[in-house]
């Protein structure tokens, strides 16, 4: 069984991004940059699945510029086989790059492919769940566990309410949630192999998708920023000011 | 024009949010449908036709329906989206389940969990944790949009009488079933419609531990909420997590227990009115955010706060 995981090179989680000055976009200059969180759970529930026997290869994939090339590197020292990177330097909204994967998922095949449930940058939480319609594909979305017996997978979610639980046909789209599991650390001798496993490009020009933007961005700016308050020194004084200035209890 | 919103229920009731979401979609149009798709749901049916400004309640029955399963909730959507402009989901784990297969289906790019509203075709979105607002104009014909309640008022619930149609459109795909879910059954409000919320971090060391916020809870009519290092360990269940990737609030007061105040944390609270922070770290972040701030061991403050209110 082969296993596809579409993952995405973002601005590290621990960043604080701010808008450009002209309000035209994200200030992205001289910011670290990392695979995003919920990839990295992605990779590694695959990386679990071929570790029990149970997939025989592991296919990552990224639509983005050449610089991606170094997450799919991450993503080889932690257990892929092989990577694809369809290459563009534009941004690509969750629509286009279901798109380009549902292109790498007529050639590749995969019966299951594993997504991050959210990029961090846009926080769009989009992209597996187009895939899904794309392909035809049941989906599980926001997994906390997931379990592979023959054609059928066993997904638990998690939801607003608690946690529920799907069987789901294979092939299957599964985007993971934070408690799916904890991603390993690449190790030293991985990332020197990771260095000589395949890695395709695909410039993205040459698969002749529309992946034109529906979404124009007129803006970026600061939210409306909160002024920090007061420190008070006691219980009393803190209960005082929620009933007589903030009048927020009674 | 008329705009659709797909409601959020359990087959017995209308969760909240679909009112905040009806909301939004006035701001859009004033020709309002609402959809009940479940098994089992005539009286949700009944509930949404009170809401003041739908026009119309499209009930639809089946097996097929009852879980609110992605692929069969889809299809329909899809299926009955073309007399609509507007097709507009709370962001709640089922409307971020649906709402993108949807708009794939329809080949459309969705607009994720718009704050505002600027025109018909003109929306703010939070980015990157909230810490970026954007501004996006949407050019496709038409808008599938997800809903952060809390940047919209809940609609009057009680004035409304719409005319209830009951559709036969049914889809189901057969290539996923329904299971079991795991529901806390609790008498607390909702976090997400609480007016006040009471979180625990990482600093209460233990589930047993949250007790302590529970009376505080039960005096001030609260939701109880934790950071992600807190259902990370364990201490309290997975639907507890606030933040950027968990839900995301907005209470008359949120009082922040032993919390550090990451960014991811900020993101799914800072828009609450009044926010108080009890930390012994007189440096953690949350302060910058707290109208009011306590230094203190929270196993020392908290108890006297219970004793106290
Ligand atoms: C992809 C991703 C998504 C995330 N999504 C979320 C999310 O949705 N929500 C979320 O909350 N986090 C999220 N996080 C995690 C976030 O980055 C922080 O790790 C988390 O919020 C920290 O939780 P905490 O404040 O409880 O723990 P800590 O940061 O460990 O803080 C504990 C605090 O408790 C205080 N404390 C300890 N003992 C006491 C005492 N006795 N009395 C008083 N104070 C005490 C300490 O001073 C400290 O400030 C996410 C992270 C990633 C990478
Ligand atoms: N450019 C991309 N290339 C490959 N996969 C992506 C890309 N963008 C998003 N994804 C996948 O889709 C998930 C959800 O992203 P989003 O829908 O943007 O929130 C990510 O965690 C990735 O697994």
């Amino acid at each position: 069984m082969k296993i596809l995981v579409p993952i995405k090179r973002v601005v590290d989680y621990n960043v604080k991004v701010r808008p450009k000055p002209d309000e035209s976009g994200v200030d992205l200059n001289n910011v670290k940059m990392a695979m995003n969180p919920f990839c990295e759970i992605a990779i590694e529930e695959a990386v679990r699945l071929k570790e029990a026997g149970k997939a025989e290869e592991i296919i990552a994939v990224t639509v983005g510029s050449n610089l991606s090339q170094e997450q799919l590197r991450t993503a080889l020292a932690l257990g892929a086989d092989r990577a694809i990177l369809i290459e563009t330097d534009v941004e690509v909204e969750p629509l286009g790059i279901s798109k380009l994967l549902k292109s790498v998922v007529d050639k590749e095949s995969p019966s299951l492919i594993i997504l991050g449930k959210q990029a961090i940058d846009g926080d769009n939480n989009q992209t597996g769940q187009m895939l899904g319609a794309l392909t035809g594909f049941s989906q599980a979305t926001f997994a906390s566990e997931v379990n592979l017996e023959g054609d059928s997978l066993s997904v638990t979610r998690e939801i607003d309410g608690g946690l529920q639980t799907l069987d789901i046909n294979l092939p299957a789209i599964v985007t993971s949630d934070l408690r799916l599991n904890e991603p390993r650390y690449a190790s030293l001798p991985n990332i020197m192999k990771a260095k000589s496993k395949p890695l395709e490009v695909i410039p993205a020009s040459d698969l002749g998708i529309d992946i034109s933007p529906r979404l124009e961005t007129l803006k970026v700016s600061l939210p409306a920023t909160r002024e920090a308050g007061v420190i008070v020194e006691t219980v009393d004084e803190l209960i005082d000011k929620l009933k007589n200035e903030a009048k927020v209890i009674s | 024009m008329t705009a659709l919103v797909v409601a959020e229920h359990n087959n017995q009731e209308l969760k909240p949010v679909t009112l905040n979401t009806v909301t939004a979609a006035l701001e859009l149009d004033q020709d309002i449908h609402i959809l009940i798709a479940g098994n089992g749901c005539s009286v949700v049916a009944e509930e949404a036709a009170k809401i003041s400004g739908v026009a119309k309640v499209l009930l639809v029955e089946s097996d097929a329906y009852e879980n609110f399963l992605a692929e069969n909730i889809a299809t329909l959507v899809s299926n009955i989206s073309g007399d609509y402009d507007f097709i507009l989901a709370p962001t709640t784990t089922n409307g971020k389940n649906v709402m993108p297969r949807v708009a794939a289906l329809q080949d459309v790019s969705q607009i994720s969990d718009i704050s505002a509203i600027e025109s018909s075709d003109t929306f703010q979105r939070p980015i990157y944790a909230g810490n970026c607002i954007a501004t996006v104009k949407s050019n496709d014909a038409k808008k599938i949009i997800t809903v952060r309640t809390t940047g919209f008022d809940a609609a009057d619930a009680a004035s409304g009488s719409a005319e209830i149609l009951t559709l036969e459109e049914i889809n189901d795909a057969g290539i996923s079933k329904f299971v079991k879910e795991e529901i806390a059954e609790s008498d607390r409000p909702e976090l997400t419609a609480a007016d006040v919320i009471i979180s625990g971090g990482r600093g209460m060391q233990n589930g047993d531990n949250f007790s302590i916020l529970e009376g505080i809870a039960d005096k001030l009519g609260a939701a109880i909420g934790a950071s992600r290092a807190a259902v990370d360990s364990g201490f309290v269940p997975n639907d507890y997590q606030v933040g950027q990737t968990g839900k995301i609030v907005a209470p008359d007061l949120y009082i922040a227990v032993g919390i550090s105040g990451a960014i991811q944390h900020l993101a799914g609270m800072k828009d609450s009115k009044v926010i108080v922070a009890i930390n012994k770290d007189e440096d953690a972040p949350i302060f910058q955010v707290a109208d009011y701030g306590l230094v203190a061991d929270l196993f020392e403050a908290m108890p006297e706060l219970e004793s106290k209110i």
